[in-house]
């Protein structure tokens, strides 16, 4: 029988995901970049659906294990599955506000919106508008690299999906 | 009946970016630039992520192991277009060969997002938007080496004329064409493929500043139906060399 999830465990998983953070990025947590989708919870069995940010992103098996770590120390919870699904995309306006100041203070300029024209973001060191793109790819799927004109300094940023 | 040729559909769609972000992948310290090396590595990731995602769906319908499924088949099972086997070559016929693959890459991904098939119409509207940094990547680099004459755009001439004999199959949807269109798994014909696809590459022969070859002309031999070339020996040979050696290892 499905009983709905208590808010009292509801608040406590959610709590526990805010801990788990990306693994390439350990300032900014899976719940701050908009990678999980849905918790759910049927006597202590606990599924969370999470989104990924790319298809092939090589982090996902990581965040699994992390998730499912994680989420196992909350109270009450006996079993954890974590399930990557594809609906609805992840797109980077998932990311929240939060998250995306978090980013910018880790270097990483958070992206502009995903249906917006292309335009480099503003220089996550000192804010300048005067950037230039360098290369569309970076070091990982979801990063571009980018030039600051102002106080000319090579920065990455997430890009828009 | 619509089983089967939802397979041989996801075999065509897994093989040709398998292999295709293999051909990526043997840039790596080889690339004309840093910043070159950096970008074909992302693509491969990208492309190899996207295969993975298709083996998955098959290995849901009981196809086996995806490792086994993308390292695993001879070449006589691929349904890989003949396109995405051959060697890179020059740098000019990499950049042709992966705008050509991406525009109609595109155009199926596009059409493919109302797929009926719903695991498949959820992946492909998620990989449309990785895609499109593929295209703007390869878009760049035609323009400017066709706009650039001299060597350049010889040899951009050169792989044009290597690529379009090799289209033929890419827009061939294999064995089970009648069906995949009939039950909406892609829910557009060949022949709409083939005429998006030019719709989209002439406008960027203009900005090149090159002549339209023509329309693609029929294969003589299908690469969906398993007809390969040499180069797929090959290609496999080196790609599952580390695969065959202990095909139980988990990694």
């Amino acid at each position: 029988m499905t009983e709905r999830i208590s808010e009292t465990l509801e608040t406590a998983l959610w709590e526990a995901l805010q801990e788990v953070k990306d693994p390439e990025i350990p300032t900014v947590s899976v719940v701050e970049l908009g990678m999980v989708h849905r918790v759910a919870a049927e006597g202590g069995r606990v599924t969370v659906e999470m989104l990924p940010t790319f298809v092939g992103c090589p982090a996902l098996d990581i965040l699994r294990r992390d998730v499912t770590a994680r989420l196992a120390q909350v109270d009450g919870v006996e079993e954890v599955e974590v399930r990557f699904v594809l609906n609805p995309p992840w797109t980077s306006d998932r990311i929240t506000p939060e998250g995306r100041r978090k980013l910018a203070e880790f270097g990483l300029a958070p992206p502009p919106a995903a249906d917006g024209p292309a335009i480099p973001p503003e220089c996550p060191y000192c804010g300048a508008r005067d950037t230039a793109i360098e290369n569309l790819f970076g070091p990982t799927a979801c990063r571009a690299i980018f030039y600051c004109k102002a106080c000319r300094q090579p920065f990455e940023g997430l890009k828009p999906v | 009946m619509y089983k089967a040729a939802l397979i041989d559909f996801l075999y065509q769609l897994a093989d040709d970016e398998l292999l295709l972000g293999h051909r990526d992948s043997e840039w790596l310290g080889l690339a004309p630039d840093i910043e070159e090396d950096v970008a074909f590595s992302s693509i491969a990731q990208d492309e190899v992520g996207h295969a993975t995602l298709f083996y998955h769906l098959l290995s849901e319908l009981g196809e086996g192991k995806a490792d086994d499924l993308a390292f695993g088949r001879p070449a006589a099972v691929r349904r890989n277009a003949r396109l995405v086997e051959r060697p890179n070559g020059d740098w000019a016929y990499t950049i042709v060969r992966h705008l050509v693959y991406d525009v109609f890459e595109a155009v199926r991904l596009e059409a493919l997002a109302s797929s009926s098939y719903a695991p498949l119409a959820h992946g492909a509207v998620k990989i449309r938007r990785e895609e499109r940094y593929h295209l703007l990547h390869m878009e760049t680099w035609f323009t400017r080496l066709g706009q650039a004459g001299g060597e350049a755009r010889e040899r951009v001439e050169r792989a044009v004329a290597a690529v379009w004999a090799d289209l033929g199959d890419l827009f061939s949807l294999g064995a089970h064409e009648a069906l995949l269109v009939a039950e909406g798994i892609l829910p557009i014909t060949r022949n709409e493929l083939a005429r998006r696809w030019e719709a989209r590459m002439k406008p960027l022969f203009e900005a090149a500043q090159l002549a339209w070859p023509g329309a693609p002309q029929p294969a003589m031999e299908d690469g969906r139906l398993g007809q390969h070339s040499a180069d797929l020996d090959a290609l496999l040979e080196t790609m599952s060399e580390v695969y065959r050696i202990d095909p139980q290892a988990r990694w």
